[in-house]
């Protein structure tokens, strides 16, 4: 019987396999953030462990830096990221601080700077680590402890996930995005619906996905529950990495991309669950709810919690629609937003900044407008195609690289009962901000609330 | 980390589903840099609601949490774990938990127990009716068990091992050092570094 993607590239990274045990998996990335990293190295230097493999390792600074210039003002976020500096010089750590032409999102420059391959594992203090499969490898969250144990071994003992297949047919009408594509699949199949599993997204509708789609889908299943997320590699891949930084180069470029073919799903391979999606029904997409999974059509209404037949996603409904402020019923393209936000690991390309400026380019803000690039080099590359001056003309505020109001951990956040569409990847209770309501959106539709004040499609833009 | 073998105590009813990680302890409580003092992060913001179950003084020294479908989904943040255990909890029992968040807690030694959501509310039901009464978490016997009532759980060999034994995850790993060693000599030569 032949093997799935996820199958493939487990095997291959399996050091030790034994009766009744976790496999020992290698990883060959491990990409390090200030938050979840302190408490591994102190774990090290009391244990006496150094780091096995600094050279497999790369450090970012990025969920708590302010998003405009200068220091950082808060005590407790500069000691956190001053202790990221101290543990990288100390270990030996490519760190990529504030300032830094590198600095960005974890998940953004790992890519940007072609260190995310097919085919690897690729691991995270941070859940969003699934951005990566985006490639064709396996790429997952971890916990504080299992930082310090990638630390200290390069690898992992773990359990291999089931496999899920989600199929996407058709192709994705004019307007609908890979944000819309991923939020519609997490509806679908619930915040649950993927636990224990690595999904692997193929159909149409997949492959036509730039790489900056493909991760944008990637970067969401955890929203899902799965652990992972991948794509096979394929031209769009092998175009993408081509020339970056840590790319191979002549003769090692054409010997990985030669394996790199063979990562795919074998025609005869069996995946424990098979999910369909038909992507030509869909429209732009945004959340009502408190969890990612509480979505429905831009063109629907705020639902009803009878409509739940679930009495456990009928309380939760509930809950949502007293926590957001909204009633049943509402159209959901008649709620105002107080601010947008258009960045995070999920929309923070340079695409995606594209697709945000092409609708403001001659409009107006009327909301409070966050334009936050992923990373110092999209923020580089946005300037030189001047898409910095198209959001300023518009009245949005340009922004340095970080995390910002994807997570209330920097100076970017909502005050209690403020509403946001937002690009980013969670509208949990006060993700954004102690009383923060967020509706989870795609660039296009920010851009688009932006100008009008309530959640708005871009064709609905006079 | 705590060896765990069995637990006896009171328990909260959270009758609340997707219980996120951003709720267990929010984002601000994570600049911490140590690994101590993140009880008073705990439902911060729930917390903060006079009638939350936990601000009920008749489940104060409760020390296992009864909660609805999804805890700890989202977020990586092993500070959720740190937090609970912080604060009294030894074991959390729903019908599904966040993988993260799981894995988490098995390298610390609080102990996730997946239980069916009737069973789940029936434990939920018994700690309304009596604050007092008491749960029995076994791990050796894989069971939970409620005055003449009992159910069994299923968790894979060798956490249930590591658990009982209170064992280092590290130090098994660096038995097979040797295991890696060759492993890292067969990588495929493109496979980038870093530096």
């Amino acid at each position: 019987m032949g093997r799935t993607l996820a199958e493939k590239v487990w095997e291959q990274h399996v050091v030790r396999r034994a009766d009744g045990e976790p496999d020992l998996l290698y990883i060959d990335l491990h990409l390090i953030h200030e938050v979840t990293s302190p408490q591994a190295f102190d774990g090290l230097r009391m244990a006496g462990r150094t780091v096995r493999r600094p050279d497999l390792t790369i450090a970012t600074e990025d969920h708590n830096v302010p998003t405009v210039l200068g220091p950082i003002s808060d005590p407790v976020s500069r000691t956190q990221v001053e202790t990221l500096r101290k543990n990288a010089a100390e270990f030996g750590i490519r760190l990529h601080p504030m300032g830094d032409a590198g600095q960005g999102v974890v998940h953004i420059i790992g890519p940007q700077f072609g260190l995310t391959q097919p085919g690897m594992t690729i691991v995270c203090g941070d859940s969003h680590t699934s951005t990566h499969g985006a490639f064709g490898g396996i790429a997952f969250g971890i916990g504080t402890s299992e930082v310090e144990h990638v630390l200290a071994t390069q690898t992992l003992p773990a359990y291999r996930p089931k496999t899920m297949a989600i199929e996407v047919t058709g192709e994705l009408p004019v307007g609908v995005t890979a944000k819309d594509l991923i939020l519609a699949i997490i509806a679908k199949i619930g915040t649950g619906g993927g636990q224990g599993y690595i999904v692997e997204y193929r159909g149409e509708a997949i492959r036509k996905l730039s790489m900056e789609g493909r991760m944008t889908v990637c970067n969401m299943s955890i929203e899902a529950g799965a652990r992972a997320g991948m794509i096979a590699p394929d031209e769009t891949t092998f175009a993408y990495l081509k020339g970056r930084p840590h790319a191979p180069s002549g003769e090692a470029w054409d010997a990985a991309v030669e394996y790199w073919k063979g990562l795919r799903t074998d025609d005869d391979a069996v995946f424990d669950k098979v999910v369909e999606i038909d992507a030509s029904t869909l429209t732009p997409f945004v959340t009502w709810g408190t969890n990612p999974g509480q979505g429905a059509p831009l063109g629907s209404a705020v639902p009803s919690p009878e409509e739940f037949d679930d009495p456990i996603e009928r309380s939760a409904a509930e809950r949502a629609l007293e926590y957001m402020g909204l009633s049943a019923g509402t159209p959901l393209g008649e709620i105002p937003v107080d601010t947008v936000f258009v960045g995070s690991c999920t929309n923070g390309r340079l695409e995606d900044l594209r697709a945000a400026a092409d609708i403001l380019r001659g409009r107006k803000v009327v909301t409070r407008t966050l334009i936050v690039p992923g990373s110092m080099q999209v923020k580089k590359a946005a300037e030189e195609e001047g898409l910095d001056q198209v959001f300023k003309d518009a009245g949005a505020e340009w922004r340095e690289a970080g995390c910002s109001m994807c997570l209330g951990m920097n100076p970017d956040t909502l005050k209690p009962g403020e509403r946001s569409a937002s690009t980013s990847n969670r509208n949990f209770e006060g993700r954004q901000g102690k009383g923060g309501r967020t509706h989870l959106v795609s660039p296009q539709v920010a851009a688009a609330t932006a100008v009008t004040g309530k959640l708005t499609a871009p064709a609905d833009l006079a | 980390m705590e060896a765990f073998t069995t637990h006896t105590g009171r328990a909260v009813p959270l009758r609340r589903s997707n219980v996120d990680t951003d709720q267990i302890i929010p984002a601000v409580w994570l600049k911490q840099v140590s690994r101590t003092g993140f009880e008073n992060g705990l439902f911060a913001a729930w917390r903060e609601d006079p009638s939350f179950i936990l601000n009920n003084p008749v489940y104060q020294g409760a020390s296992i949490l009864l909660s609805g479908p999804d805890f700890g989904t989202g977020s990586s943040r092993e500070h959720a774990v740190w937090a609970l255990q912080q604060y009294g909890f030894r074991v959390v029992i729903a019908a599904r938990f966040g993988d993260i968040f799981r894995n988490n807690s098995t390298k610390m030694g609080l102990l996730p127990v997946i239980l069916p959501s009737e069973v789940v509310e029936r434990l939920q039901a018994a700690a309304e009716a009596d604050p007092t009464v008491e749960i029995t978490v076994d791990l050796a016997e894989r069971e939970v068990r409620l005055g003449s009532e009992a159910w069994s759980f299923e968790i894979d060999d060798y956490t249930r091992w590591r658990l009982m034994e209170g064992l280092d995850d590290i130090g098994l790993t660096l038995r097979h050092a040797d295991d890696i060693a060759v492993y890292e000599n067969g990588r495929q030569p493109w496979l980038p570094t870093t530096v």
